[in-house]
């Protein structure tokens, strides 16, 4: 395992994503809210680029006492990474696929040194 | 390029370039060697609504050609074809959707052959079947007339322009007007002997149609003659009566893509079209393959008890049903004994064959049928292109390619 440099840290902005290559694994690096989060770039799906697609907040749908539907809205204390080839969609925060927890991105760790962001791979 | 995420927040990604999109893909074919698989996808899509202006002077009538081209004068707002409304991009998360006008490729038709050639590249896809996508609905429209013009056009302009021109690896089964059976044969004998027809095909979101009228069986026939193929293309209509009660697009999807070619292979299976027409190959496009075993189990079921309605069957409907052909995708996947148990009812080693969707939301790669773990070496090959091949009479590009299709039984060309 060796630290792989991702971006200077100035220039990563919230709401933006790296992607790295690193051998033959590529490695996509989100920023959300000040944290960094790093992912395998291969959906477990069909591997595609898991990482390379829209961030969203995910859906939920409230419902009241009596069983029904309020309707849809967005978790905002949630967000998603989607596989742009299908719509796979991954917790930001887990890396696990939204529809079936028990399937997970692998997961890297990510360390800032000063104004550098690296990836550990 | 930036897609639009939830309360407007704006995320920037890379405008689209099909290659660069499934450079994944084209790792996977690498890694399997797919150069020396014949690989024919027998379900493609491009958005023929794109080219409308090139398409509607091919229409035959004047008076129906002056109403299309003068709907689409109004500042591009007239519809001349039925559309049905839904959420193929599941709000944009498919990126290719609401990127699709920034990729970089030629103009009119040519772009069609560009940008397809980039995803079957990409793939390991040696030839693809070309169909239109919004034209799927052509059934739906309420004059007759104007279906016959469309089609008409569209046969005439996919077979002059866009077949010829793409280095012989698109071909088409064309679309017929099945609400006009006079003018559905007057096609299939213009466009059934044109370089790069290996078939027609019904468009099946015709929840009316009863594909064993009398008056259509001079339409199978002319093509049974020719030796081609009869394909029916599933879809959706969200609005059709049987899907009004549904709240979600997921419903309406997964259902329609399954119902109407249930209902079409349904009837074709009990009044003996099978037996009429022996030479016809029959192929069910687009609908998954998890409703086959639904089918086979329940009609096979009621025949027993009532025979009688089905006096030109001379053994069971499932016996038919493994005469036919199907596609893969979209192949459900989620219970693998489910899917091995799907392809033995089948006999998916010389019926079933493999079928992207591309560029369509639910698309499924070579690989999906590859890696599965209870295929045989021929059944792999088969399923990928030698059963097509074999049946649509295509020859290998490659001398390793040849190699492998003679291995199996499938060099026809």
């Amino acid at each position: 395992m060796a630290e792989q440099f991702v971006a200077k840290a100035s220039e990563f902005q919230n709401g933006d994503r790296q992607i790295i290559r690193v051998g033959e694994d590529e490695i996509g690096i989100f920023k959300h809210e000040g944290k960094y989060y790093a992912y395998s770039n291969f959906c477990l799906h069909q591997g595609g680029p898991a990482c390379e697609g829209l961030t969203i907040a995910g859906v939920k749908e409230k419902l009241r006492d009596d069983k029904t539907s309020v309707g849809l809205y967005f978790d905002e204390n949630s967000m998603h990474f989607v596989c742009p080839w299908h719509g796979y969609e991954y917790d930001m925060f887990s890396g696990e696929q939204v529809a079936d927890r028990r399937l997970k991105l692998k997961k890297y760790n990510v360390v800032q040194k000063g104004d550098e962001v690296y990836v550990v791979a | 390029m930036d897609l639009i995420a939830n309360h407007g927040r704006r995320v920037s990604v890379e405008e689209l370039n099909t290659s660069k999109l499934l450079a994944h893909a084209s790792r996977q074919a690498k890694e399997r060697k797919f150069e020396d698989v014949m690989i024919v996808d027998v379900d493609a899509h491009h958005y023929e609504n794109e080219h409308f202006g090139e398409i509607l002077p091919y229409m035959d009538n004047e008076v129906f050609k002056q109403l299309a081209l003068a709907s689409r004068a109004k500042g591009g707002r007239g519809s001349v074809a039925p559309s049905v409304f839904g959420f193929q991009d599941i709000g944009g998360r498919v990126t290719r959707y609401p990127l699709r006008d920034s990729e970089q490729a030629g103009k009119g038709y040519q772009r069609d052959i560009e940008i397809g050639h980039r995803w079957m590249d990409a793939m390991g896809v040696d030839y693809s079947c070309l169909f239109p996508t919004g034209m799927l609905n052509i059934g739906s429209h309420p004059q007759v007339e104007m279906e016959y013009e469309l089609t008409w056009a569209y046969n005439r302009w996919v077979t002059e322009k866009v077949i010829p021109e793409s280095n012989g690896r698109f071909f088409t089964m064309l679309g017929l007007p099945m609400s006009d059976p006079e003018g559905a044969l007057k096609q299939v004998e213009t466009f059934g002997d044109r370089k790069g027809v290996r078939g027609f095909m019904i468009t099946a979101v015709r929840p009316n149609l009863p594909v064993h009228d009398n008056r259509l069986m001079k339409v199978y026939r002319a093509i049974e003659e020719r030796g081609l193929a009869l394909s029916f293309h599933s879809g959706f209509n969200w609005t059709d009566k049987q899907f009004q009660s549904c709240n979600r697009f997921i419903a309406a999807h997964a259902l329609g893509f399954s119902w109407y070619n249930i209902l079409h292979c349904t009837n074709w299976v009990v009044n003996g079209m099978g037996e009429r027409f022996p030479k016809l190959p029959v192929i069910w496009i687009e609908a998954g393959l998890a409703w086959v075993p639904f089918v086979m189990q329940r009609i096979d079921h009621e025949y027993m008890l009532r025979p009688s309605e089905c006096p030109l069957l001379k053994k069971k409907p499932s016996d038919y049903m493994r005469d036919m052909y199907y596609s893969t995708q979209p192949m459900e996947i989620q219970d693998m004994g489910a899917l091995e148990d799907t392809f033995r009812m089948i006999n998916a080693e010389t019926q079933l064959m493999y079928a992207s969707d591309y560029p369509h939301w639910d698309f499924d790669l070579p690989s999906t049928i590859w890696d599965l773990p209870f295929v045989t070496e021929k059944a792999r090959h088969n399923i990928l292109g030698g059963n097509a091949a074999r049946v649509l009479g295509l020859p290998p590009r490659n001398e390793a390619q040849k190699k492998n299709l003679e291995r199996f039984g499938n060099l026809k060309a």
